[in-house]
């Protein structure tokens, strides 16, 4: 978790003041943004015809309040990034979440976005959450229609958890002027170091 | 629409040959080679480098010089009419002593003839060759990719650039042998070159030579552009 | 007046560029025998005496792109006067990656490339590598791989017709097709595992036969399927609003088709009678009797027609692919190629050492190349590969139909209005993935 840009939202208690008003509150607030999250779907590639299919009919989303997609970004809540993200997408990716406005969330969906997934390459951003905070991780390649749903319920419990008093959990990233990046770049370079994949073109083997 | 009748053609049952078949046990090397092979020997005689028949498909090395010529009499003359260009691309090999080769997949759809072009550049020339866009106008995005790929130049193209990469890409041509499958840099670094590119500046120069649209810029884009800031894809 | 200047410096050796800085495009005509003449250039749309263009940015994320498409039009009003597409936003190296995996290992891939023909991908790949190992599939896998590509394609059509009817603003065909696709996905998720990223082919074979009771529900799904056809026919085939929306627009001849390499239904619909299963066959395709639709136009709407009508042509495939199942083996009974069962591994010292080198070494071809096409349901699909005789490809290349289909784009909106522009983009029928790679 020490990698992580965003800091972990803070207890009732440690926001000082809580009271009676402040969480029942905090409960309306949040069950209605729960419960009414309208994604943006930035969608790449193969996840996002599976997130295609998890709002048709089969896999209804709309029983989640999710059926108003935003492919504005000023109108949306959650950023669902579906698919991978190449570097050429990378500067895009972040203007958009910028655009977003708070409160807002991300689901990372599927092995590419969160991690790079199978391309351990040249071309391929090796984890969207090195360059914008992300929520919710979604594994799988794609991630069955059942494996989103369960990611949005768990950014619904999410959202749930919070406490308006906390102003950590609205704050935005920006970048270090320094280097320029989101992250510490030694943290980017350790995250993404080669695992398992075979960098050879001639040597047999794994 | 015309009605959905079977694919017949002029020329089925004549030009075209029989009703084709799947290939069934063909021979790794060797076997009937496409006919427009000898048809080239005969035309352009010491052009033809060598032939190859493999796996039942013709290869045709050609010289590089006059690839442009030969292409274009592929397309026109009447015997030939490959028609279609299906392929442009670039091979190289792991061995340091076997050439860089620009291949052509070329199709002949009146005919169903399949012929493949090669033309050879030895290492330590320049990677230029001949574009063939003024003959098929599908190689100019072929072309350009195997520009980004392999940073062959194709003289004649009118639009040579960059096509899967952003243009400012540095790291080099990513489907060289000599390019690690990771890329040059390490990946703190791609990130921040890739998040440099500006995706607000998002015009290219070539997009804004239109000149009515530059004077509606505003006004600090239009300084930037006259100061001659590069902008990014 | 902006001076141009090139991003990338290059030197051409002719610029290609007129006096005004933009590329030179000369439209290619034919003449009575098919030869190319070279014609004058046509007046380049001018923009009136004191008139404004403006610069509008489709993209790259944008609902009605399929994908992770930038369109940069210059507008006189609403009129495109100019398109320039960029693409490359998903650009994730598959080529360079092949050069680094096993023939195996590649399947996984070509999954991913073109995300919407998954399975009809790993044929076609399969198909290729076959070539080039100089292997015969047996009977009963190559029915199995018609049952596959024909089921890609239909589900690839139905991306197809959900997708551009929400761009031009018919919203329930969507799920109509949704959920004809969620029955195909449930079939192949019975046979290979997987919905979308079905990994089925390998070289010699396929990576699993069909479990017991598939074809009873392959037979219900190509029962019940044309019905859904014909609704979307009712609705849509004779509907003034999709008459009205799509005819005549983004016309192609047939000698501009074929000289841009365009393939699949945007060539037949102009006329062009070029299917890859029927020119250049494979998979025994030629015992099969199917036809292939050609239009007249060139326009959206036979594009639309010619989908259609490929979709019921899939279907009389699948029946006929269906009765003639044979019973065999679906892999090829060479164990350096294909990986013994495992109880042989366990116990037979030859078929420990086959699985053994399979697993670390791969399949190792001969030293060739060999290039082998399908008809995808984009277009003309092509791998071509270069072997040097190791277990991994020099080359792996992949011809994508999309990449040639959408380059033809600037040609075919210029002088469209703004609205049309995405009407035609999805009657391109792209996928970012195979554009990309």
């Amino acid at each position: 978790m020490g990698l992580s840009p965003r800091p972990e939202p803070r207890s009732a208690e440690a926001t000082g003041g809580e009271s009676w008003v402040t969480t029942k509150l905090d409960a309306l607030v949040n069950w209605s943004r729960a419960n009414s999250l309208w994604p943006m779907p930035f969608g790449t590639a193969c996840c996002a015809i599976e997130f295609m299919a998890t709002a048709a009919s089969k896999y209804d989303l709309a029983r989640f309040g999710m059926e108003r997609m935003s492919f504005s970004p000023r109108q949306a809540d959650v950023l669902i990034c579906a698919g991978r993200v190449p570097f050429k997408l990378a500067p895009v990716i972040r203007r958009i979440w910028q655009q977003m406005p708070q409160p807002k969330w991300c689901i990372s969906m599927g092995a590419c976005a969160s991690s790079g997934g199978m391309f351990d390459n040249y071309a391929v951003v090796q984890g969207i959450d090195t360059i914008i905070p992300v929520d919710v991780y979604v594994p799988g390649c794609p991630p069955r229609p059942e494996g989103l749903l369960y990611g949005i319920l768990l950014l619904q419990e999410k959202v749930k958890r919070e406490h308006m008093g906390d102003e950590t959990i609205r704050r935005e990233m920006e970048p270090d002027p320094k280097s320029g990046l989101y992250i510490p770049p030694a943290a980017i370079d350790e995250l993404s170091e080669p695992f398992g994949n075979s960098v050879h073109q001639t040597r047999s083997g794994l | 629409m015309t009605s959905s009748s079977p694919v017949a053609r002029a020329g089925d049952g004549g030009a075209a040959g029989p009703a084709p078949v799947t290939p069934h046990n063909v021979p790794h090397r060797g076997g009937p080679a496409n006919p427009t092979a000898e048809a080239l020997r005969s035309r352009f005689g010491d052009a033809i480098r060598r032939i190859d028949v493999v796996w039942g498909e013709t290869t045709v090395i050609v010289a590089r010089e006059r690839l442009l010529e030969i292409v274009r009499w592929l397309h026109d003359d009447p015997e030939q009419q490959y028609d279609y260009l299906s392929d442009v691309t670039g091979v190289e090999f792991r061995d340091p002593e076997p050439p860089l080769e620009v291949v052509w997949h070329l199709r002949a759809l009146s005919r169903r003839r399949f012929l493949r072009l090669k033309v050879e550049l030895p290492r330590g020339t320049p990677l230029e060759v001949e574009s063939v866009w003024s003959v098929y106008r599908g190689a100019d995005w072929l072309e350009r990719e195997c520009y980004d790929m392999f940073g062959i130049r194709f003289t004649g193209h009118p639009d040579l650039r960059r096509i899967l990469m952003w243009e400012q890409y540095r790291e080099g041509f990513p489907l060289r042998k000599d390019f690690p499958l990771r890329g040059r840099f390490s990946r703190a670094e791609q990130l921040r070159q890739a998040l440099a590119a500006n995706p607000e500046a998002r015009y290219s120069m070539e997009e804004l030579s239109i000149a009515d649209a530059f004077e509606d810029l505003p006004d600090d884009m239009r300084q930037r552009l006259k100061a001659g800031e590069r902008t990014g894809e | 007046m902006a001076t141009t200047r090139r991003t990338v410096d290059v030197a051409l050796a002719t610029t290609g560029l007129d006096e005004r800085g933009r590329p030179v495009r000369t439209p290619l005509v034919t003449d009575a025998s098919g030869s190319a003449i070279a014609v004058e250039e046509p007046p380049m749309l001018e923009p009136e005496l004191g008139g404004e263009h403006m610069l509008i940015n489709i993209g790259p994320q944008h609902p009605a792109t399929h994908g992770v498409l930038r369109l940069v039009l210059e507008l006189d009003g609403e009129t495109v006067v100019r398109c320039i597409p960029h693409v490359g936003y998903l650009h994730c190296g598959f080529e360079k990656i092949g050069e680094y995996r096993q023939y195996n290992q590649i399947v996984p891939w070509t999954d991913r490339e073109d995300y919407l023909n998954s399975i009809g991908n790993n044929v076609a790949f399969a198909l290729g590598a076959e070539r080039l190992f100089g292997l015969e599939i047996t009977e009963r896998c190559t029915v199995l791989r018609v049952i596959a590509a024909e089921l890609s394609r239909i589900i690839s059509h139905l991306v197809w017709l959900g997708t551009t009817c929400i761009d031009i603003g018919a919203f329930t065909p969507f799920l109509w097709s949704f959920q004809e696709r969620e029955k195909v996905y449930t079939l192949l998720e019975s046979w290979v595992g997987a919905r979308l990223t079905t990994s089925a082919t390998r070289v010699g074979g396929m990576a699993a036969d069909i479990p017991d009771g598939w074809m009873d529900g392959l037979r219900a799904f190509i029962g019940a399927f044309p019905k859904t056809i014909d609704e979307v026919d009712r609705m849509l085939t004779k509907n003034a609003i999709w008459v009205g929306r799509t005819i005549g627009l983004g016309t192609m001849t047939a000698a501009e088709a074929t000289n841009y390499g365009l393939s699949g239904p945007m060539l037949r619909a102009s006329g062009v009678a070029y299917d890859v299963r029927k020119d250049f066959p494979y998979l025994d395709y030629e015992t099969y009797d199917f036809d292939v639709p050609i239009g007249t136009n060139g326009d959206v709407y036979d594009r639309f027609l010619v989908r259609m009508e490929e979709l019921r042509q899939s279907v009389r495939i699948l029946q006929q692919a269906a009765d003639r199942l044979p019973d065999g083996p679906v892999n090829v009974d060479d164990h350096r190629v294909v990986l013994p069962p495992k109880s042989k591994a366990m116990s037979d010292m030859e078929s420990m050492i086959h699985h053994f080198k399979q697993v670390m070494e791969g399949p190792r071809p001969p030293v060739g190349e060999a290039y082998l096409a399908v008809e995808s349901p984009k277009g003309e699909k092509g791998y071509y590969m270069v072997s040097d005789g190791t277990s991994k490809p020099v080359r792996w290349r992949i011809r994508p139909p999309s990449f040639v289909n959408l380059s033809a784009i600037p040609k075919m909106v210029e002088g469209h209005l703004l609205s049309d522009v995405i009407a035609i983009n999805a009657s391109i029928d792209i996928v970012m993935g195979e554009i990309d790679r």
